[in-house]
């Protein structure tokens, strides 16, 4: 049965701030150990979509379901063990300023295992070698780069072995070579950790690499449309407006520019 | 700068250098010319040969003129203006200008004003109180061992909001100790009962002036920092981050800040009464002559223990209202820096309000209590 594979759904999903409506009718089912990636222009909801998935943001209509139940159809207990199963980069990390990158990767830990303070630490080490930042457990986040900071919170999001990470914008203000670097490590920890991805992002160079399935919102119809794996949708699709998007408008500029 | 009409064309000429920082010709004589020729349809045209140099201020000149002429039906052609030029309004027709995109400015009557007021008010009003009863909440789950407290964090806060702040709450209780001192000894002089500046600067001091001045500059000076902190978190989504893990922001950021308050306030409280008595003490001995024997032996005598409790239980109260105010606003804030400073003002006149009105409220009891 398909449903047994679909990891999340998301059901004719509404979104708004008040009575400004900024996106509608959004469906789509996102398969375990798939990555899924939402694109479309600057200011189209890209980002309000993930903090709906997130559980951050209550939608208008519609719902988000996880393993076949809604998010907001559980109690608040239900709703913390399922926010467990996630993990989130923020598009500029978000790492709690206060603490040192090891102190940032372990408060998970604290809070949710009662494990001894020496294998915390093994995992917290573990973590940040995975993300290529051996030697920098001491550092605050001010002291590191913006891509550093990335990749410690991309640690961060690990800790907890998550059955979901989240990734906003995940190669802004990166340099090509990093942002490909971070693409390959979104794609082995996905095969390594088993976990489904969901990625918002425009940047084409990603999106044809990572992509296993997509949906793209428009804010002018303020609806998805189109749903399906990019490299499909730019050779298959006939509506000008995402494949202008998806080949940077050198394919029918003409209909992309209204 | 000439303009001329043939029948159906509209040709401006313009000369001379555009860059100048002198004043350029304005737009009168053009909008005077094509209305005077009012025609169906026409053309305007631009003619630029003794042009010697110019800038955006031409440019905008041009686009003026351009929009003007199209409300009267004159079609433009661009063939005499410099190449720059034609390329720059090009790029600035490129794109129609978006009929919703502008803010409509709104201007409502008194009435309605009020309204909108009140009814802010009423809502931040209601966002007070969730936000109170969430942090009792979360002190209940702290009392029963369960919450998602860490008490370093809260001694963490106590360092900076106690022995941090020792200095600054010194001085300016020592100049309240002065000051009440001074106006006492001034007046009960005329009656020849200089004695009692001790009694009024012990009590004055350890009922009211230490707990309210503490409270003061503690919202001041931590809570605003607690507004501040929050609002960067916010900002920086640190605080979604905690959000998405499932960590409680109140009991995780909140409470460690108001339980260190609470703790600390007290104890600012006392040291901030032996400091203004001592200020006291200071201008009794060299304006007065009162030896320190007397002068301390009238205050133990004057300050009843409740006085010193009330003062001292008021101080904790104040703590907790400045970190709730602190970290209220701190949540409440928008998501850019203009969103925090306003947070860390908000958070400040909430707090000092609040310590005003509740010592009324305090006096008041304790006027009925007898105490």
């Amino acid at each position: 049965m398909a449903h047994d594979e679909t990891k999340i759904e998301i059901r004719n999903l509404t979104m708004a701030y008040g009575s400004y409506v900024v996106m509608r009718d959004i469906s789509a089912q996102i398969k375990r150990g798939s990555v899924f990636i939402i694109m479309g222009n600057s200011g189209s909801g890209k980002s309000t979509l993930l903090r709906h998935m997130l559980g951050l943001q209550r939608p208008a209509q519609g719902d988000v379901l996880y393993d076949g139940r809604s998010f907001w159809g559980l109690d608040d207990e239900a709703r913390k063990v399922q926010l467990r199963k996630y993990g989130v980069l923020f598009q500029s990390g978000a790492l709690w300023s206060s603490m040192t990158l090891a102190e940032n990767v372990a408060l998970p830990l604290v809070e949710y295992t009662d494990w001894s303070e020496s294998d915390r630490d093994d995992i917290v080490r573990l973590k940040l070698a995975l993300v290529g930042l051996t030697g920098f457990e001491d550092y605050y986040p001010s002291e590191i780069s913006g891509g550093m900071r990335k990749r410690a919170g991309l640690a961060r999001a690990m800790a907890l072995d998550p059955e979901i990470l989240f990734f906003d914008e995940p190669s802004a203000g990166l340099d090509p070579i990093t942002s490909r670097n971070l693409d390959k490590l979104i794609l082995e920890l996905r095969d390594g950790l088993g976990a489904t991805v969901v990625v918002v992002t425009h940047e084409l160079a990603s999106i044809f690499t990572i992509a296993d399935d997509s949906i793209f919102l428009d804010a002018d119809s303020r609806t998805m449309r189109a749903h399906g794996n990019p490299k499909e949708l730019l050779e298959g699709s006939s509506d000008s407006k995402l494949r202008a998007f998806l080949s940077r408008g050198e394919i029918s500029e003409q209909g992309a520019t209204s | 700068m000439v303009e001329r009409t043939s029948p159906g064309v509209v040709r401006v000429s313009l000369s001379g250098n555009w860059r100048a920082q002198s004043r350029l010709p304005g737009l009168e004589v053009f909008t005077q010319t094509v209305s005077e020729n009012a025609v169906a349809e026409g053309l305007l045209e631009f003619n630029t040969n003794d042009l010697t140099g110019w800038d955006s201020r031409f440019v905008a000149f041009i686009h003026r003129c351009v929009a003007l002429g199209r409300t009267r039906n004159l079609t433009f052609r661009p063939d005499g203006l410099p190449e720059g030029v034609r390329r720059l309004l090009r790029l600035a027709n490129a794109v129609p200008e978006k009929k919703d995109a502008s803010h409509s400015v709104f201007k409502a009557g008194f009435l309605p004003n009020l309204g909108e007021q009140a009814l802010k008010v009423w809502q931040d009003a209601r966002e007070m109180l969730a936000f109170f009863g969430e942090n009792i909440l979360a002190f209940v789950n702290l009392l029963r061992g369960r919450a998602q407290f860490r008490w370093s964090d809260a001694f963490l806060v106590m360092e900076q909001c106690g022995p941090q702040a020792l200095g600054i709450v010194a001085m300016i209780n020592c100049l309240v100790g002065l000051i009440l001192a001074f106006v006492g000894a001034i007046e009960l002089q005329r009656f020849g009962a200089s004695i009692y500046v001790s009694d009024l600067v012990g009590i004055a001091t350890v009922r009211e002036m230490g707990c309210i001045m503490t409270g003061i500059i503690l919202c001041g000076r931590t809570g605003a920092a607690f507004a501040a902190q929050l609002g960067t978190m916010k900002v920086n989504e640190e605080i979604s981050a905690l959000e998405t893990f499932g960590i409680s922001t109140i009991e995780f950021l909140v409470l460690p800040r108001m339980v260190a308050l609470m703790l600390m306030m007290p104890f600012l409280c006392v040291f901030a009464d032996l400091i203004s008595i001592a200020g006291g003490f200071v201008v009794s001995a060299s304006m007065l002559d009162i030896s320190p024997t007397v002068y301390f032996g009238r205050i133990v005598h004057a300050i009843q223990l409740k006085s010193f409790l009330l003062g001292v239980g008021k101080g904790s109260f104040f703590g907790f209202l400045v970190a709730f105010a602190g970290c209220f606003r701190g949540m409440q804030s928008g998501y850019s820096a203009a969103a925090v400073g306003e947070a860390t003002t908000r958070a400040v006149v909430t707090g000092i309000t609040a310590i005003v009105a509740s010592d009324g409220i305090f006096a008041v009891l304790a006027n009925a209590l007898h105490i």
